[in-house]
């Protein structure tokens, strides 16, 4: 136990931020050789670009263009140099510069992945909050029930009903495309349904245990409301593995939504990474690995620091 | 004059059957230090969280009397309760370890209750909180206001505790061992804190305690409890001086000698151990370990008195 010295406050929060750091770099690296080795662990790239009426000279030629007759390390150490520095090179199915190919197809996945974890979170934590108050309850079994159904349920299932029903029969909504801000409403809800079963889960275990607790039984001696009591006091503790899960899920919904691009033809990123694989853009596949890797270690870290935020505890280790 | 507390015949149960509580009574009077004493688990903690209506889920409270002045306890909702606590009685818990939410600062928590009860602003919370932190003994309560549970130690914790539950200057005070993660001098200083309080604003307390040298230091009246009863009851004079039960005499016998007997030696180092008691549970739960115990012992036994408000739960008195 910490005691008298303690160190205050902002100094730990750095050291914090700075072990987190690091490890993230080391992770980063480690994701560059994976992605790099991937690509060329999936047989001759030169040959199957060339397709399958390639000729022996096809092959040379697109394997001198991409620089693929050089000796493996060297052509990592190009790529990771250049990726550092923003240039992931070029799509052969595009021919343009993979990272304006990215960059264009980026917002629509992050709108799309947002728009999916807000209605998660909004969905699951007041449904997760109500569940543990009323534990045992035929509310609870209820919430419960409702979390089963939806885990069991298939995105395209779900997407394709809520388009006959939303878009074709009410019209209430756009059924494909994001020109407008509604257009994002039923994918994210169809993202949401996949992350609400764990989050609500994760939100009533956290609260049945600190509303179990005896801090909350101190906060009740001390007669304070039962909204400081449920939403100060233990959700604050109830929070942390909630935040957790929320970063890795909001990593899935921005990496794994390519169904759900398909079914409502947005042209995001997983939708880019669909086609580039079938079509062996490698330079593409390799900067949406690369991407999503990122994208992962910094939601981590993320979540890391918001709970360092929610418990001093962390701060102080 | 009228008690500031007063419980008759209190029951608890819990789910797994358990019959923690059977039929206490007691009261305290203002400006009074009513001690409850008995070895682990004859339900001293479950009576005083029963009093404040704060036992965990699942356990069932029933009493024919349960009074706050002029409050029944029995009758008030969860909101009408919730604005007796922290206001106008006020608990310490047993558990000073845990008993903080580990994340806010002791300063933020402490105030909360100020401006919950008083309707007071943060500056005047923190100035109280800073006062009172003082008064259980903490230097430089400053900083400690800022820290958070987790960077003090317990008997810091528990000083925290005391002061906490002094904020908003309670006319009864619930306090289950209070001072057991405080060396002596400090323990004096609560101590001593306690009896100020209670000449100058008349604050009753109700005392939980294993240690009889306090005991005999800062109580007017003395419950004795055994498996879940009160087997005797009585002023401390009458407790100390003629106790009647073979419980009660058994406990004054482990009575701590100054430099002989080691400190914290557990009370009631009585041979034999407290039955678990159910709800179906006859006779005097201590027969099993009285060397006295008769076969009237398996019976119902009635209270019965020995003097004025000296109450006994044995055979051995005439009735
Ligand atoms: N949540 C619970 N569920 C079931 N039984 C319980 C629960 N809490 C307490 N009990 C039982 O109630 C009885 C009385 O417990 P209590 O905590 O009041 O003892 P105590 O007199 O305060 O002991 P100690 O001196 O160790 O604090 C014990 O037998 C205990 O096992
Ligand atoms: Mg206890």
């Amino acid at each position: 136990m910490r005691g008298i010295g303690a160190a205050p406050y902002a100094g730990s929060m750095l050291t914090f931020l700075f072990r987190r750091l690091v490890l993230a770099a080391l992770v980063c690296l480690t994701v560059l050789v994976v992605a790099f080795a991937l690509t060329r662990l999936s047989g001759d790239l030169a040959v199957s670009m060339a397709g399958p009426n390639g000729t022996a000279e096809d092959v040379a030629i697109i394997r001198k263009n991409y620089g693929l007759d050089r000796p493996l390390p060297v052509q990592f150490l190009d790529w990771a140099v250049n990726a550092a520095s923003g240039d992931l090179g070029r799509s052969y199915l595009y021919r343009a510069p993979v990272s304006g190919l990215i960059a264009e197809r980026l917002p629509i996945t992050f709108c799309l992945g947002l728009t999916g974890l807000t209605i998660a979170l909004l969905t699951a934590i007041p449904l997760g909050i109500v569940s543990a108050m009323k534990e045992g309850t035929l509310l609870d079994r209820g919430i419960g029930l409702i979390a089963l159904i939806g885990q069991a349920m298939p995105s395209f299932w779900l997407g394709l009903v809520l388009v006959i029903w939303f878009g074709l029969k009410l019209q209430w909504l756009p059924i494909s495309g994001t020109e407008t801000w509604d257009g994002y409403i039923m994918p994210g809800i169809v993202l949401a349904f996949s992350a609400i079963p764990a989050l609500l889960r994760l939100t009533r275990a956290g609260m049945i245990e600190a509303l179990a607790s005896d801090y909350i039984r101190t906060a009740r001696a001390n007669g304070l409301s039962v909204a400081s009591i449920v939403l100060k006091h233990a959700l604050r503790n109830a929070a942390m593995p909630v935040v957790s899960v929320a970063a890795v899920q909001l990593g899935f919904m921005l990496g794994g939504s390519i169904v759900i691009e398909t079914v409502f033809a947005l042209h995001g990123v997983g939708y880019l990474a669909w086609e580039s694989i079938n079509k062996n853009d490698f330079p593409v596949v390799q900067a949406v690995v690369l991407l999503l890797a990122m994208i992962y270690i910094g939601l981590t870290l993320a979540a890391d620091m918001m709970n360092a935020v929610l418990d001093p505890r962390l701060r102080a280790g | 004059m009228k008690p500031v507390l007063e419980i008759e015949n209190l029951r608890v149960g819990f789910p797994d059957g358990t019959a923690a509580v059977r039929g206490v009574s007691l009261r305290v009077g203002r400006g009074e230090t009513h001690c409850l004493v008995g070895e682990s688990g004859c339900g001293k903690s479950v009576t005083a969280l029963a009093a404040m209506n704060l036992l965990p889920r699942g356990a069932t409270r029933s009493a024919d009397v349960m009074r706050f002045h002029d409050e029944d306890l029995t009758r008030l909702s969860e909101r009408q309760t919730s604005r007796l606590r922290g206001a106008r009685m006020a608990m310490i818990f047993q558990e000073p370890m845990t008993s903080l939410n580990p994340a806010y600062t002791i300063g933020s928590q402490m105030t909360e209750v100020f401006q919950r009860h008083r309707h007071a602003t943060r500056a005047q919370g923190m100035d109280r909180a800073a006062e009172l932190l003082e008064r259980v003994g903490i230097t430089a309560p400053g900083m400690r206001l800022a820290q958070y549970p987790h960077q003090l130690s317990g008997g810091l914790r528990q000083r925290t505790m005391i002061a906490m539950a002094l904020m908003c200057d309670p006319e009864l005070l619930i306090a289950d061992e209070p001072t057991t993660a405080l060396d002596v001098t400090v323990q004096a200083q609560i101590l001593r804190l306690l009896q100020t309080l209670q000449r100058e604003l008349g604050l009753a307390v109700l005392l939980i305690t294993h240690d009889l040298g306090i005991v005999a230091r800062m109580a007017q009246r003395v419950s004795v409890m055994y498996a879940g009863q009160v087997v005797e009851s009585g002023s401390a004079a009458d407790l100390f001086g003629a106790p009647t039960h073979p419980y009660t005499r058994g406990l004054l016998a482990c009575i701590p000698i100054p430099g002989k007997t080691p400190r914290d030696q557990p009370l009631g180092s009585i041979p034999g151990s407290v039955p678990k008691t159910g709800a179906e549970f006859a006779g005097c739960a201590f027969r099993d370990r009285c060397t006295y115990a008769t076969a009237d012992c398996a019976g119902t036994i009635p209270h019965r008195t020995v003097a004025t408000d000296h109450r006994t739960l044995c055979t051995m008195v005439p009735a």
